[in-house]
């Protein structure tokens, strides 16, 4: 079947290439000296900052998307706001990129609209430390499409939510939190480490916003990477290959991590 | 509602809206002065050579990478449901991984494999780029494809076609084809939002897409590029929002996370 084929051509031996690349050495002959340069300046800080950045947007996306998911959702919100929001969530969460970066700098950059009205009423921004070309400006993009994604991925276990769970919780004397705690939250915590490690594998490959908003300085490792072929400094592919190889490693970590504590919060179920 | 809901909702609406308003102001402003309000951005854009020539690329790289796809998985997805129930979850799997796999990964592998490759392959975005960008459609192919499948009798209506004497090319393009003929459609639609916006694969083998065009006035042209800015996200939203339209029934939502990113 064609599928195969163009499986293999352009999917499988891309991969292997990789995986091979990423051990060879500069000139010829097998060699650990790329992966283990990873180690160092400036590639260990890439990972750590791609990984934070991941981490903090992952979080903070995934708890208030949460939140307004379930506002958006809960009984006594009307209709329209609830297919306002997931409608806008769908368009919302395939957007990114280019056109993000620069709504962000129009918002908050130098003479962003935000940053101006603050400036106007006696708060500047810049003098508190926000700068949008940096890790938080980027996080604060990043949220952008993090939070609908969250929105999006959620939807479906808190409508699953039953009605009748927190009636027959109020009717046996509990409170608001003893319900969220004993009910609410472990029938909905598989689906929302299912949505955190989907967020962070989704920040974490993020390219072009962070390449755009801080022209290409802030030291992530998928800007790295770029700055090999963009720029004139291939002087080693076989660096980018360890460093793409690294993050394929960092994204199977995630994955072998999220197995057994799925497992673990959905035991009650069975 | 409860104070909080409206507290969160109303947050959640503040940060989702306050960025295009502030795009759409900065795209009012005078490119000379600074000032509100002119509509010469927009003229701007829309005189510009640059941007027509990219728009017509990515264009014309989507729509070859719909028709490809839609060849590859078309027959592909109608002969495991027909023939092959069992090789689903394989074709599943295979379909996700470029979901996994970050595109800056596939870049750097694509291009080592392929460089040495002949020239009218490796050089023009017809052969290398509209390759790379069939792999990253993949998952939404396959779900909203598959989706599509499962909602219709394969079997009855193979049989029914076959034994009124049609061959299977006749079977696949007259019976089934306006069978699964929305879920085709969004699959379209979703192709052609991310390929009319992927930048990281297009920036990284140096091709002349539109993303690429809008990053080059974004360095130069501060309030052009909010009006270019605006008119992408046009393009993306008509694409999700005809993608909404044509799935509601279908339930092809499920697949809409896409990669621009």
């Amino acid at each position: 079947m064609p599928f195969f084929a163009y499986t293999v051509a352009f999917l499988f031996l891309p991969a292997g290439a990789i995986l091979v690349g990423a051990f060879e050495g500069k000139t010829s002959g097998w060699t650990l000296s790329n992966v283990r340069l990873l180690f160092h300046h400036p590639y260990i800080d890439a990972y750590k900052t791609s990984i934070e950045i991941s981490l903090v947007t992952a979080l903070v996306g995934g708890v208030a998307g949460l939140f307004i998911a379930y506002a958006a959702l809960r009984d006594g919100t009307p209709g329209w706001v609830r297919s306002v929001f997931t409608t806008f969530s769908g368009v919302a969460a395939n957007f990114g990129g280019i056109p993000l970066a620069f709504a962000f700098i129009a918002t908050a950059g130098p003479l962003g609209i935000v940053t101006v009205f603050l400036r106007n009423h006696g708060f500047d921004p810049s003098a508190h430390g926000f700068n949008l070309f940096s890790k938080t400006g980027v996080e604060l993009a990043y949220l952008y499409f993090q939070l609908p994604l969250m929105i999006l991925v959620i939807s479906p276990a808190i409508d699953g939510l039953r009605r009748e769970w927190r009636e027959a919780a109020a009717n046996l004397g509990a409170k608001q939190w003893q319900f969220w705690w004993h009910v609410g939250l472990p029938v909905l915590m598989p689906s929302i480490l299912g949505a955190t490690i989907l967020l962070f594998g989704n920040a974490f490959a993020a390219y072009a916003t962070a390449y755009s908003l801080t022209s290409g300085t802030v030291n992530i490792v998928p800007i790295l990477i770029g700055a090999y072929y963009s720029g004139n400094v291939l002087d080693n592919p076989h660096l980018a290959q360890a460093m793409a190889f690294g993050m394929f490693v960092v994204l199977a970590v995630m994955m072998v991590l999220y197995v057994p504590l799925q497992r673990r919060a959905a035991r009650w179920a069975k | 509602m409860s104070l909080s809901a409206v507290v969160w909702l109303v947050l959640g609406a503040a940060y989702f809206v306050i960025p295009l308003v502030a795009t759409f102001l900065f795209s009012l402003k005078s490119n000379q002065t600074g000032k509100c309000c002119t509509a010469a951005n927009y003229g701007w854009v829309i005189h510009n050579g640059g941007f027509w020539h990219s728009v017509k690329i990515s264009f014309l790289l989507a729509l070859e990478t719909i028709v490809i796809s839609l060849l590859i998985f078309v027959p592909t997805i109608y002969w495991v449901h027909l023939k092959l129930p069992r090789l689903r979850p394989v074709i599943a799997f295979l379909a996700l991984i470029p979901f996994v796999v970050p595109p800056i990964v596939m870049v750097v592998g694509l291009l080592q494999v392929f460089k040495s490759s002949p020239h009218w392959f490796y050089a023009q975005p017809w052969g290398f780029l509209s390759a790379a960008y069939v792999i990253l459609a993949f998952p939404y192919m396959f779900f909203s494809l598959d989706a599509g499948f499962r909602a219709i009798d394969v079997h009855t209506l193979t049989e029914a076609s076959q034994s009124l004497g049609a061959r299977w090319t006749t079977t696949l393009v007259k019976v089934i084809l306006p069978n699964i003929r929305s879920a085709a459609l969004a699959a379209s639609f979703l192709t052609l939002a991310i390929v009319m916006g992927e930048f990281t694969i297009a920036n990284l083998s140096a091709f002349h897409t539109f993303p690429i065009f809008i990053q080059l006035v974004n360095e130069t042209q501060g309030f052009p590029a909010a009006a270019l800015t605006l008119l992408s996200f046009g393009i993306t939203w008509a694409a999700m929002l005809a993608l909404l339209v044509v799935g509601r029934k279908r339930g092809a939502r499920s697949a809409v996370v896409a990669g621009a990113r």
